[in-house]
């Protein structure tokens, strides 16, 4: 059997768990100019979280599809406490600085927050692999996949129309844009752009913990998880453009068909041909595939 | 007058007697230092670094205590007591040699216990020669360290890695003569690039009309494996060689289980031992798997393994020990073993046959002052000694570098718990090169056991 719908189906799965990370990166970016490491310890943050609410629930006998809940709800609780107690304790300070500044302080906060991690939940690899198991396989020719796989990438179809839809469609998305577009401006005309920050953080932060319990389940959530879907979800809105929410989906897709085409075909050079594509991208479009052309002030 | 100030030096003197007893006493009571290198933090510090610092606090808190069973029954390091300086081996090889430095020079250890990546131990020996420091690599497992180099002042308490993927070829093979081909997935570092080039070298030589179909090296800590399994499904092979552990191991098991991926083929887990207990259900019947030597399940019955078992689970909620902790273990009853061999030679040197002045003063002296370094060093080259694993001997890497047997069995489920059934074993003759020769060329020329 040729190998390419294995290499199609693979790059899609991981193109919709990674767009779920890398669009809540992006959103930050994008709303707030900060280029947010510590969206890896939030994700991190909500696997666990996740992990240890669903290992309690099953372990208590409760009903498992409820387990399911269970993880959105690790997601919800670590997003409404994680993203205002961040923005409003410590970033709200550091608005108006140099991106590069928001850059080392957010780097210091995924430090704190990896060894907090590892206060919180210790260093033993937590397994609840039951919510993964629970809807079943699907066969496709010789190969299986497990139904969990394929509902999230309609979880990430959903999370990507329904932020598309608020952007476009709604009054507070539209205020969203126009503080993307001009912050001074916005401010001028009335907009709440403090609430604005506050609130696009904790929807980012929320992003990265439901990457995080929609995870757990299919891995062993371990310290260090975060680091490495950090690097991953930067590729991917490198690729795509900062900032821009389709640029997310383009490079989530581009960065997981590229690493499924090199793992079936070339496996040995799997480890850079993420970063090669990235490299390609800023070569032929410095500020990635969809970054929209910025306007100059005079 | 004159009586005030004789009273006054006699009140002086007494004072300084007492502060010169004190010191005497304090310097016969002096612990020995040991500085204990592994990883707290980092993916490794779960399966790996936690379980062999929690076997380090149990073995010295025994040791000290006196309750080892022979021949360890000795208080301490020959009555002197040890203590622990424990360092985290997080952060990369060149943060490494810093620590390494400072536990010398800053804490003043008198002995360094450590390292589990492979990548630290390169990096360290070295530094531990340039700095004359005894210092014993307890788990990384490359080969490279004695046979690239030759140290005067380093050693290593347990068999190299060679072992592990020589012996789960022979294994393969015993078990299922028929293969034609296998395929493997390991993580893109040393111990996983090595593993799987010293496994499919020695499958070359051993079956070599048995073909390799795919090699998947994922990244390090990568947790998500779906492109892989599907390769490895396409790929049909008859045998899986992996060398994954700790959550990547978990993850992988978990992700490809459920997509049948053993259905038609055999999995073979190098390192596999540990983690049992954690993949009940996660673990197909019939899976090969070892534990980097004779530990876990494969230990010998024996009352330094049943004592290792007891002050472990003591430490660790009940758990048993891993390997780290059997490692753990090795390092410190070997260093104790050398010390006290040393010591015991000073003692006899100390009483000259037919000598009969000085022999008072000689042996106190022997006894207060414990042996150089040097002796040390000296007593410790090609010493065998009792493990809970079993015997160790130092006798590759110029007696620096330890050589033992190993072993490895199939995995059956029973009453829900993951057992190791079908358990052989393996001499270290079999499994290791002899002195002198390198792994590779010791592979490419057949594995002939040496003398």
């Amino acid at each position: 059997m040729s190998q390419l719908p294995a290499v199609v189906i693979d790059g899609i799965l991981y193109a919709s768990w990674m767009f779920i990370i890398a669009v809540g990166l992006t959103l930050i970016y994008g709303v707030m100019k900060i280029l947010n490491v510590a969206h890896g310890s939030l994700y991190a943050l909500g696997a666990y979280t996740a992990a240890t609410f669903a290992g309690y629930w099953l372990g208590h006998g409760y009903p498992a599809f409820g387990s399911y809940g269970v993880l959105l709800i690790a997601a919800l609780v670590v997003g409404l406490i994680a993203g205002p107690v961040i923005e409003r304790g410590l970033l709200r300070f550091m608005y108006g600085r140099e991106e590069i500044v928001l850059v080392l302080v957010t780097y210091a906060l995924f430090l704190i927050l990896e060894d907090f991690t590892k206060l919180l939940f210790g260093v033993d690899p937590i397994l609840v692999g039951a919510p993964y198991a629970l809807l079943g396989n699907l066969e496709m020719g010789s190969l299986i996949y497990p139904v969990y796989s394929l509902v999230l990438v309609v979880v990430s179809i959903l999370v990507g129309v329904a932020l598309a839809l608020v952007l476009s469609g709604t009054r507070h998305g539209k205020m969203l844009r126009a503080v993307i577009h001009d912050r001074e401006m916005s401010m001028a005309v009335g907009i709440n752009v403090s609430r604005v920050y506050l609130v696009t953080f904790t929807a980012g932060a929320m992003l990265a913990a439901l990457g995080g319990a929609i995870t757990a389940p299919t891995t062993s959530v371990q310290p260090g998880i975060g680091a490495e879907v950090i690097v991953l979800a930067f590729a991917i809105v490198v690729v795509g453009g900062l900032g821009s929410l389709g640029g997310a989906a383009l490079g989530a897709l581009i960065v997981g068909l590229v690493r499924s085409a090199a793992v079936h075909y070339q496996p040995e050079v799997e480890l850079f041909s993420v970063y090669v594509v990235m490299a390609l991208v800023l070569i032929v479009r410095p500020k990635g595939l969809f970054a929209a052309p910025e306007a100059r002030k005079i | 007058m004159g009586h005030r100030l004789f009273v006054l030096a006699c009140g002086l003197a007494l004072a300084l007697l007492t502060m010169l007893s004190d010191v005497v006493q304090a310097e016969e009571h002096k612990p020995i230092r040991i500085g204990f290198v592994t990883f707290l933090s980092g993916p490794a510090a779960g399966p790996f670094g936690v379980p062999a610092k929690l076997a380090a606090e149990a073995i010295v808190q025994s040791l000290n205590a006196g309750k080892a069973p022979p021949p360890y029954a000795n208080k301490g390091f020959g009555g002197t007591p040890l203590e622990l300086v424990v360092i985290d081996e997080a952060g990369g090889a060149t943060k490494q040699v810093t620590e390494y430095r400072n536990l010398v020079e800053r804490s003043d250890v008198d002995f360094v216990v450590g390292y589990i990546s492979s990548g630290d131990c390169l990096a360290v020996a070295p530094v531990a020669e340039e700095m004359k420091k005894l210092t014993v690599l307890f788990d990384c497992g490359t080969p490279r360290v004695f046979e690239e180099a030759s140290y005067k002042y380093v050693f290593r308490t347990r068999p190299h890695a060679t072992m592990d993927a020589v012996a789960a070829a022979l294994y393969l093979l015993e078990v299922r003569p028929d293969v034609k081909t296998y395929a493997g997935i390991n993580q893109n570092y040393a111990w996983g690039q090595d593993s799987w080039n010293d496994f499919s070298a020695a499958m070359s030589v051993l079956k070599p009309d048995a073909k390799v179909t795919t090699s998947q090296m994922p990244k390090f800590g990568a947790g998500q494996y779906g492109a892989e399994i599907s390769a490895l499904i396409g790929s049909r092979s008859d045998v899986i060689h992996s060398s994954l552990w700790g959550g990547d191991l978990e993850a992988f098991m978990l992700q490809s289980v459920p997509r049948a991926l053993f259905k038609d083929s055999q999995l073979v887990l190098v390192a596999g031992e540990p983690y049992l207990h954690r993949l009940a259900g996660n673990m197909p019947d019939g899976t090969i798997v070892g534990a980097r030597g004779t530990h876990g399940v494969f230990a010998p019955d024996s009352p330094l393994n049943s004592w290792l078992k007891e002050i472990y689970k003591a430490k660790a909620d009940g758990l048993n020990p891993n390997y780290p902790a059997y490692s753990a273990a090795a390092a410190f009853l070997g260093l104790k073993a050398a010390y006290e061999k040393a010591r015991l030679a000073k003692l006899s040197a100390s009483t000259p046959m037919g000598s009969n002045k000085g022999v008072k003063e000689e042996m106190e002296k022997a006894y207060q002052v414990g042996p150089s370094q040097e002796e040390i060093i000296a007593a410790f080259e090609r010493l065998s000694f009792d493990t809970p694993s079993g015997q160790m001997n130092m006798n590759l890497g110029k007696g620096h570098q330890a050589a033992a047997g190993t072993a490895y069995g199939v995995t059956k489920l029973v009453n829900g718990q993951v057992t190791v059934v079908n358990i052989r074993r393996y001499p270290a003759d079999r499994v290791q090169p002899p002195e002198g020769m390198s792994s590779a060329d010791w592979i490419k020329s057949g594995m002939k056991p040496g003398k």
